[in-house]
């Protein structure tokens, strides 16, 4: 699915920031990222849907060497990729169900309205269809997001730090939709900070926990 | 651009004109005002300025057409002589012009059709007769047989005080002018066509850049560029078209309420549109939309190459 060997990345002109990453996102599981604000978490989950070209090692995008990809097949392969941001963004001016619908309307597929309206349910945004996304609280954009990322039911879904603006209640309700998600199969790949977060979650599902330090990647220890 | 043209659906700039909104992917790029009333405005007026440019290619050619072969099927000559002699050297000069090859038949202009030659310079009520006026014989040129410098020749030998004008002295100039007017109207619109296309590629950048968010997002959730694109591209090409139908409806209007050539004395000689050429300004809103429709996928396909 998303495999890394002996990946290395720096941005240009700087130092390398990670080096030597090996990874292997096993198909189904619930993965956390975790490591130190500045640790490279972001970058790390943006090389995983093609956002940035690993520097060195072997990489392998649902069996494709992502440097070898062009821009379309980019585009293409982000679409099994499911991606949720610390402050994800919308298109301001359309109402969150054609937000939600944007990868149904740019892969030229129909929006089918009752499957809208439970995504909208499972999200709990049933009383927000229309609203416009800057009316929307940081919880309800966060769980907007996941509905965004879901729609086309990709094999992957990476959410780079979702908690990070939410409260305990709010965090906890996000993280109950990865869980479900998870369930149902879907491989969730979590940066976090917050090993409060990862525990509790832990507690609910069987999750590998990566951490990030120095710049390599490590599998955490038994505390968490 | 070649990458461009070599990439193009034919079909797309069709669709980009006249093409239904597909699935709401229209939407997806916010309306904007400013950059809309700058496409629509440059694009009106610029195929305004067109449709007179054209006119005025069309009628400069019409007028270099006109006086090549209306001037080039005939010669004039003037015979001036004392009083007493005129009549004989006339009947001279007819004699030659008879037995020589390539020409129709001789005409001498009457008193009344030389006074009205004269009239628009000294009026209606001069007495043309009391001037020592010179007769004029009206020779057609038939076949390239006709040589006018052995004519020339001839008269001056035989017909003293006969002077043979063949109007090239001072048609030359005027047709090269009405060449370099009708070059100049092309020009013009080739000049026309570029401002419209660097108008609509900066108001289409102007776009891009303000749309940074959309683009984002857009790519984030797997967009194909040519997709982002396309939204842009459709929105540009019916403003460009929509702009340059209402410009050029305007010019069009501009133009056929001209005073008719008649009405202006023969001087404007009929600058505007003749019969099927009323169909050719219709041809601009097209022409508009199509620099429309490549400046603006030319601009977001190369500014989008910058958004991973």
């Amino acid at each position: 699915m998303i495999e890394m060997r002996d990946v290395g990345f720096g941005y240009q002109g700087q130092a390398e920031l990670l080096s030597d990453m090996n990874l292997s996102l096993q198909a189904g599981m619930f993965h956390f990222l975790t490591g130190p604000s500045g640790a490279g978490k972001t970058t790390l989950l943006r090389l995983c849907y093609g956002d940035l070209m690993p520097s060195s090692g072997r990489m392998s995008l649902f069996g494709e060497e992502p440097r070898s990809l062009d821009r379309d097949a980019v585009a293409d392969l982000r679409r099994r990729v499911g991606v949720v941001h610390q402050d994800p963004q919308f298109l301001d001016h359309l109402p969150v169900a054609e937000n939600i619908a944007l990868p149904l309307t740019i892969a030229g597929e129909p929006v089918d309205m009752q499957a809208m309206r439970d995504l909208l349910g499972w999200v709990q945004l049933q009383g927000h269809a229309r609203a416009l996304p800057p009316s929307l609280s940081g919880g309800e954009r966060q769980r907007a997001a996941l509905a965004r990322a879901v729609i086309l039911s990709p094999d992957v879904v990476l959410a780079d730090e979702p908690t990070g603006n939410l409260d305990w209640e709010m965090s906890m309700r996000l993280m109950q939709l990865l869980i479900e998600l998870n369930k149902s199969g879907k491989t969730v790949l979590v940066a976090t900070h917050d090993l409060n977060l990862i525990r509790a979650t832990k507690a609910q599902v069987t999750a590998r926990v990566l951490r990030i330090s120095g710049g390599t990647l490590h599998l955490a220890g038994a505390d968490l | 651009m070649g990458a461009d043209l070599r990439t193009l659906n034919p079909i797309a700039l069709w669709r980009g004109l006249f093409g239904s909104e597909v699935n709401g992917s229209d939407r997806i790029v916010p309306p904007t005002g400013f950059t809309a009333q700058l496409t629509l405005f440059s694009a009106g007026a610029m195929a305004f300025l067109a449709v007179f440019a054209l006119a005025l290619a069309l009628a400069t050619g019409r007028l270099a057409e006109r006086w090549s072969s209306d001037l080039a099927g005939a010669v004039t000559i003037r015979v001036s002589a004392p009083a007493g002699e005129q009549e004989a050297r006339v009947q001279s000069a007819l004699q030659i012009l008879r037995t020589t090859p390539g020409v129709g038949q001789p005409r001498q202009l009457p008193p009344e059709e030389l006074a009205a030659l004269l009239e628009p310079w000294f009026g209606p009520d001069m007495p043309v007769d009391a001037l020592p006026m010179p007769a004029l014989i009206d020779l057609p040129v038939e076949s390239a047989d006709f040589d006018p410098e052995g004519l020339r020749l001839r008269l001056e030998a035989e017909a003293p005080g006969s002077v043979l004008d063949d109007h090239t002295e001072w048609r030359r100039p005027l047709i090269a002018a009405a060449k370099r007017l009708k070059f100049l109207g092309i020009v013009s619109l080739i000049l026309i066509a570029a401002a419209s296309a660097a108008m609509i590629t900066l108001a289409a950048k102007a776009a891009l850049a303000a749309n940074g968010q959309v683009i984002r997002v857009l790519r984030l959730i797997g967009a194909r560029d040519l997709t982002i694109a396309t939204a842009f591209v459709r929105r540009f090409t019916r403003r460009a078209a929509a702009g340059a139908t209402v410009g050029t409806a305007a010019g069009m209007l501009g133009i056929a309420i001209l005073p008719s050539a008649e009405q202006a004395g023969g001087f404007l000689t009929g600058l505007g549109f003749q019969g099927l050429g009323w169909l050719l300004p219709l041809t601009i809103p097209l022409v508009a939309a199509a620099v429309g429709f490549f400046a603006t996928r030319w601009a977001a396909l190369k500014m989008l190459e910058a958004v991973r």
